[in-house]
């Protein structure tokens, strides 16, 4: 690892002030792929600003349907909340799939939508839940925020403080896991709302990272069942192509995991 | 340099290291804790769990500063007054380790499993809890006996105090 200055944060504002005032900075909250990333000095700030011990960055809040998650709250706190199984079991089961029990007790949700990584599971939970993304800036729909591998609607030292969302009627959240790194070669989210509209968001598969499929969406307004989804082409030219799984291969592992998340919803 | 406070196995310890010094390596190499193992150097293997302010955590994957003013408990911090924690007596007696090289890994593991699933634990749940630990020599067979044996005996004997 190139050498760096770690800065702890104590509030929003006084990370901001130290991001502004770094050179090549970097907010790190869990570090779960932060700090990996810099031991293969793939990555090398100059400074780490600490997110971790921002008090108003912890927690869930759930009031009646409409949930919010401070960007700092770990994986095993989404998955362990009995607050959020209560109204969005989908969003608990996948952060209790993300990494392994070590990794989910530093990562964070903040982390992992900011950094948009193309296998990462939150996307697209945020996606298809149509969750807003709160910074100490404003807030931004998920369509807007997720703007290719790795890039984020994020600006310089912005910071993502909490997301937003109102629990739907059904979701569901389904992986085909890669065996080795068990990251998602397809990760599907469907939802479903009280009025019928529905959103399905994929991720692990696109070549530009999370994406929604909307003529899964139209099939599955018109019809809520996985049977629904056979007839829907998955267009295999927008998907990555890897040593792991083609585009072809990956294109129905979409599929499949589609029908099986409307199955498990 | 960073100047690092933390309670590590009940003691308060201080040290200065680089900002860019791993949690793993402060462990070892300024505390001369080295039970704690680095084995993938990647956070795949995980050898190198310990616990943080009460959590399996990989220290490879954690600045030193990071951990700074937390309680720390590595391996050598389990067994009170020279008896053998429960998991690690579970693990001998189950042959849980054949190099033992991942061992401290899979035993810190296990404390933290076992206390989040509060002793309820099927094979299936310890596996699945394996997820971020790698032995490569017993395939896992006897390290999964040993924990639900620890587990078994651990809640036993917490429905035997109340």
């Amino acid at each position: 690892m190139y050498e760096t200055q770690y800065h702890r944060a104590s509030s929003v504002q006084d990370a901001v002030k130290q991001m502004e005032a770094a050179g090549e900075g970097k907010y790190v909250a869990g570090g779960m792929t932060l700090i990996p990333t810099m031991k293969q000095r793939l990555a090398a700030p100059s400074d780490l600003i600490d997110l971790r011990h921002i008090g108003e960055m912890q927690g869930i809040t759930v009031s009646g349907r409409s949930v919010r998650i401070g960007a700092a709250t770990t994986h095993h706190d989404v998955a362990s909340s009995a607050a959020l199984k209560a109204v969005c079991p989908a969003l608990c089961s996948l952060a209790g799939h993300i990494g392994d029990p070590h990794v989910r007790h530093m990562g964070t949700i903040g982390g992992s939508i900011a950094n948009n990584d193309p296998a990462a599971d939150y996307p697209a939970a945020m996606l298809a839940l149509g969750a807003t993304i709160v910074t100490n800036r404003r807030e931004i729909a998920a369509d807007d925020f997720f703007t290719g591998l790795f890039e984020t609607a994020l600006e310089g030292s912005e910071i993502v403080t909490a997301i937003t969302f109102d629990a739907p009627a059904q979701a569901a959240y389904q992986k085909f896991a890669n065996p080795a790194s068990r990251y998602a070669m397809a990760g599907v989210f469907v939802a479903r709302r009280d009025d019928g509209d529905v959103r399905v968001a994929v991720t692990g598969a696109g070549a530009n990272g999370v994406f929604r499929h909307g003529d899964m969406e139209a099939a599955l307004v018109a019809n809520w069942s996985p049977d629904a989804l056979s007839n829907v082409s998955i267009d295999a030219s927008e998907l990555l192509s890897d040593i792991h799984a083609d585009a072809a291969y990956r294109a129905n592992l979409v599929k499949v995991m589609a029908k099986r998340a409307v199955a498990a919803a | 340099m960073a100047k690092v406070t933390m309670t590590v196995n009940g003691r308060q310890v201080s040290g200065h290291c680089d900002d860019r010094t791993l949690l793993v390596q402060f462990i070892r190499e300024n505390l001369g804790l080295t039970g704690t193992h680095v084995g993938c150097d990647t956070s795949q293997c995980g050898a190198c769990v310990i616990h943080m302010d009460g959590k399996s955590v990989k220290s490879c994957s954690i600045l030193a500063a990071q951990a700074d003013g937390s309680t720390i408990t590595t391996i050598e911090g389990l067994a009170a007054d020279g008896e053998l924690h429960p998991v690690q007596a579970a693990f001998k007696a189950n042959h849980g380790l054949q190099c033992g090289f991942c061992t401290p890994g899979m035993v810190m593991t296990a404390v933290d499993m076992i206390r989040r699933h509060q002793g309820q634990l099927d094979e299936a749940t310890v596996r699945a809890e394996l997820e971020g630990n790698i032995c490569r020599c017993t395939g896992y067979h006897n390290i999964v006996k040993a924990i639900l044996a620890a587990a078994a005996e651990m809640s036993g004997a917490r429905v035997a105090a109340e």
